[in-house]
């Protein structure tokens, strides 16, 4: 039913920490304004999640404490502090999602999983995401999967990606 | 060789219209027709998602939502050549919900290539700029304040009050940013812009960097938003390539650089102070004002700030001349607004409109009424921030001022339809709920209120003392309303307070089914 050929970005291809390939993307972004987000953005990419190793590296490159840098990473929803899911999906649990019911389909999903909001499957290959708007209000309730934007969500969608991801 | 056009907006992609595109090309090839697919942006007829539109002689025709299944019987009914089929909607420029609308924003939208500079050229494009250049950055500043044009973002300041206060600055390094970090749920008017008429807003910044003495612009969108990232940077480089961005613009002597750069995930950084810090790369924490951002902005410089629907109307202002926008609208509302249909709605989508029109129209008749086919019970205008209006008033004019009068919003234009199954002591909860989740922190009514807030609605839901209970949720609302740094705690206490006033039987609940 759902988009099987669609450029996804795989968590699964996450590769390996280390300080060196870290300071290759830290440096890599040095030329830019205020370089720190698009540096995150970067690491997470490369290595699937933020480690702290990785936010040591920053600090010292940006020059500020690592402290604050800390305090950068852990501000914002995005940014995982710990290896994720190989897969993500993020539900819209937000005003005109739930004024078609997302709120409760979302909510016996994730029982079904035994999963909270922000959980993963106890195999890591799902991580299941409270998200507020992804522009799609006129399709609610949607949902993202892996970047891929899904309109009008149901229980069968739903149990069709946990399958998938899980499989 | 026949046209086709599929959009490559995310809703319609949402709706599969990727697939579809694949599936129309296979299909093309295996019946031996040559065909050129355009992924054009939005039309804003979201209900019709994935919309085909197909070139002939008489105009583009319809055909939609049509899905993979259809494709084969597409091409038997011949709509290569606009052929009859169930799912052919006519003319799509003489559909009744194109008709009604007065395109100005949105005018180019869903009609070309959005990556084709030529095409943007040929639809009046860069002609804005063009006139900016010969009348000089001084009347270019008049000319936007002139118009009337108010801040899209939801706060409705007047654009051109901002870039004089950055042009009177004193020359050296000045910024222009675009807040397309659109958190507000039930709106998408900045998506659909950015990734139907990317140009529109590459050259509404020019304007404002060549009026105001700027040399760079960046554009802070949200993440939840991977399409517009894309399509936008897509657009970056075109205009590059055609001499439309960089150094010595068009033999101007005009420097002018843009580059887009990715939030993450934190509502709050729409708010603009916020957004400036995450740009800086820091804690997306709200700073006090004054120094308004006019004066110490990004990297401590002189910044204008803008919504991407501000700016993306700026090169027709410029085009057109001030006084053909600010005849449209009423009162201090000028212009048009790119009003957002969603929630529970039978036509949701994108309806672009003089101000003016009355609510309960915009609802019923040109959103149909509910999608499950109850009774519409309220409408949340304006966002999570926004407050919920009852059919009662649905004939308050979309009008910054009267929806202002009746402790509303119209915030960036999004309406989010609920039918009578809504439970409104619960959205009121999720409203505080929300505003904790993403409160930046900083300020206590705001930190602290959101979530006392959601503690007493909690105790109000399960029938506690719930006079005394309301009575403390009211002052907690005056509180976060007046002590609050920014608009999100600042306008939190909306849904709520408007949940209480017009909804005030889904508080007391409990007390009704205890009594029974």
């Amino acid at each position: 039913m759902r988009n099987v050929q669609a450029e996804r970005e795989e968590m699964s291809g996450a590769a390996q920490y280390s300080d060196e390939r870290a300071r290759e993307i830290i440096a890599a972004h040095m030329g830019l304004e205020g370089p720190a987000m698009p540096i995150l953005h970067a690491l997470q990419k490369e290595f699937g999640y933020v480690p702290d190793a990785a936010v040591k590296e920053m600090a010292e490159a940006l020059n500020i404490s690592r402290a604050e840098m800390h305090g950068v990473v852990t501000f914002y929803h995005d940014f995982h502090r710990a290896p994720h899911g190989r897969h993500t999906l993020k539900i819209c649990r937000a005003e005109s999602c739930q004024s078609m019911g997302a709120e409760r389909q979302a909510r016996a999903f994730l029982d079904k999983l035994k999963l909270d909001w922000g959980g993963t499957t106890p195999d890591g290959a799902l991580s299941v995401e409270a998200v507020y708007c992804l522009g799609l209000c006129a399709h609610s309730p949607s949902a993202l999967y892996d970047g891929e934007p899904i309109g009008r969500v149901d229980a069968e969608i739903l149990d069709e990606i946990a399958a998938e991801a899980r499989g | 060789m026949v046209k086709l056009y599929i959009p490559l907006d995310m809703a319609a992609v949402a709706m599969g219209a990727d697939r579809l595109a694949a599936a129309v090309a296979q299909e093309a090839a295996a019946r031996g027709e040559t065909i050129e697919i355009v992924r054009n942006g939005s039309r804003g007829m979201l209900w019709l998602e994935p919309l085909i539109e197909v070139e002939t002689p008489a105009g583009r025709v319809g055909y939609g939502p049509a899905k993979v299944k259809d494709v084969a019987s597409l091409f038997d009914a011949g709509f290569l050549a606009g052929g009859a089929h169930l799912l052919n909607i006519g003319i799509v420029d003489e559909h009744p919900w194109m008709k009604k609308q007065n395109r100005v924003t949105f005018v180019r939208c869903g009609v070309i290539d959005p990556l084709s500079v030529v095409e943007y050229e040929a639809h009046d494009g860069f002609k804005g700029l063009k006139r900016a250049f010969e009348i000089g950055p001084v009347a270019v500043v008049e000319e936007v304040t002139k118009s009337g044009l108010r801040g899209r973002g939801g706060a409705g300041f007047p654009t051109g009050i901002k870039w004089k206060t950055v042009a009177d600055c004193p020359p050296g390094q000045k910024y222009v940013v675009v807040n397309a970090d659109e958190g507000d749920s039930g709106t998408f008017a900045d998506r659909m812009i950015m990734e139907g008429d990317p140009l529109s807003l590459i050259e509404g910044m020019l304007i404002c960097g060549y009026a105001v003495g700027a040399s760079k612009g960046y554009i802070y969108l949200r993440s939840e938003y991977p399409i517009v990232a894309k399509v936008f940077q897509a657009a970056i480089e075109k205009a590059l390539e055609a001499g439309w961005l960089g150094k010595n613009i068009k033999g101007s002597g005009f420097d002018f650089d843009v580059e887009l750069r990715i939030g993450a995930g934190a509502y709050v950084c729409g708010e603009e102070t916020s957004l400036l810090e995450s740009l800086e790369g820091k804690r997306g924490i709200v700073r006090a004002k004054p120094p308004l951002p006019a004066h110490v902005g990004l990297f401590g410089k002189p910044t204008v700030i803008n919504n991407v629907l501000s700016m993306a109307t700026i090169p027709m202002i410029m085009e057109k001349g001030a006084k053909h926008y600010a005849d449209l609208g009423v009162g201090r509302s000028r212009g048009t607004m790119p009003l957002q249909i969603a929630g529970n709605v039978k036509y949701g989508g994108l309806f672009e409109t003089d101000f003016g029109i009355p609510l309960g129209v915009v609802v019923n008749e040109i959103g149909g009424g509910t999608r499950s086919g109850r009774p519409v019970r309220a409408v949340q205008v304006g966002g999570p921030l926004g407050a919920y209006v009852p059919v009662s008033l649905f004939d308050l004019p979309i009008d910054y001022e009267a929806f202002a009068a009746k402790d509303s919003l119209i915030g960036h234009g999004g309406l989010v339809v609920f039918d009578d199954t809504v439970d409104m002591a619960w959205m009121a909860r999720f409203g505080m709920e929300f505003c904790a989740i993403e409160s930046c922190g900083k300020c206590t009514p705001c930190r602290l209120g959101s979530t006392r807030g959601v503690e007493t609605i909690d105790k109000i839901r399960n029938g506690m003392d719930v006079d005394a209970n309301i009575e403390l949720l009211k002052d907690l609302c005056h509180t976060m309303k007046f002590g609050s740094l920014c608009a999100l705690g600042g306008f939190a206490p909306y849904p709520v307070e408007s949940a209480l006033r017009h909804f005030p039987e889904d508080f007391r609940r409990p007390a009704l089914e205890a009594a029974e």
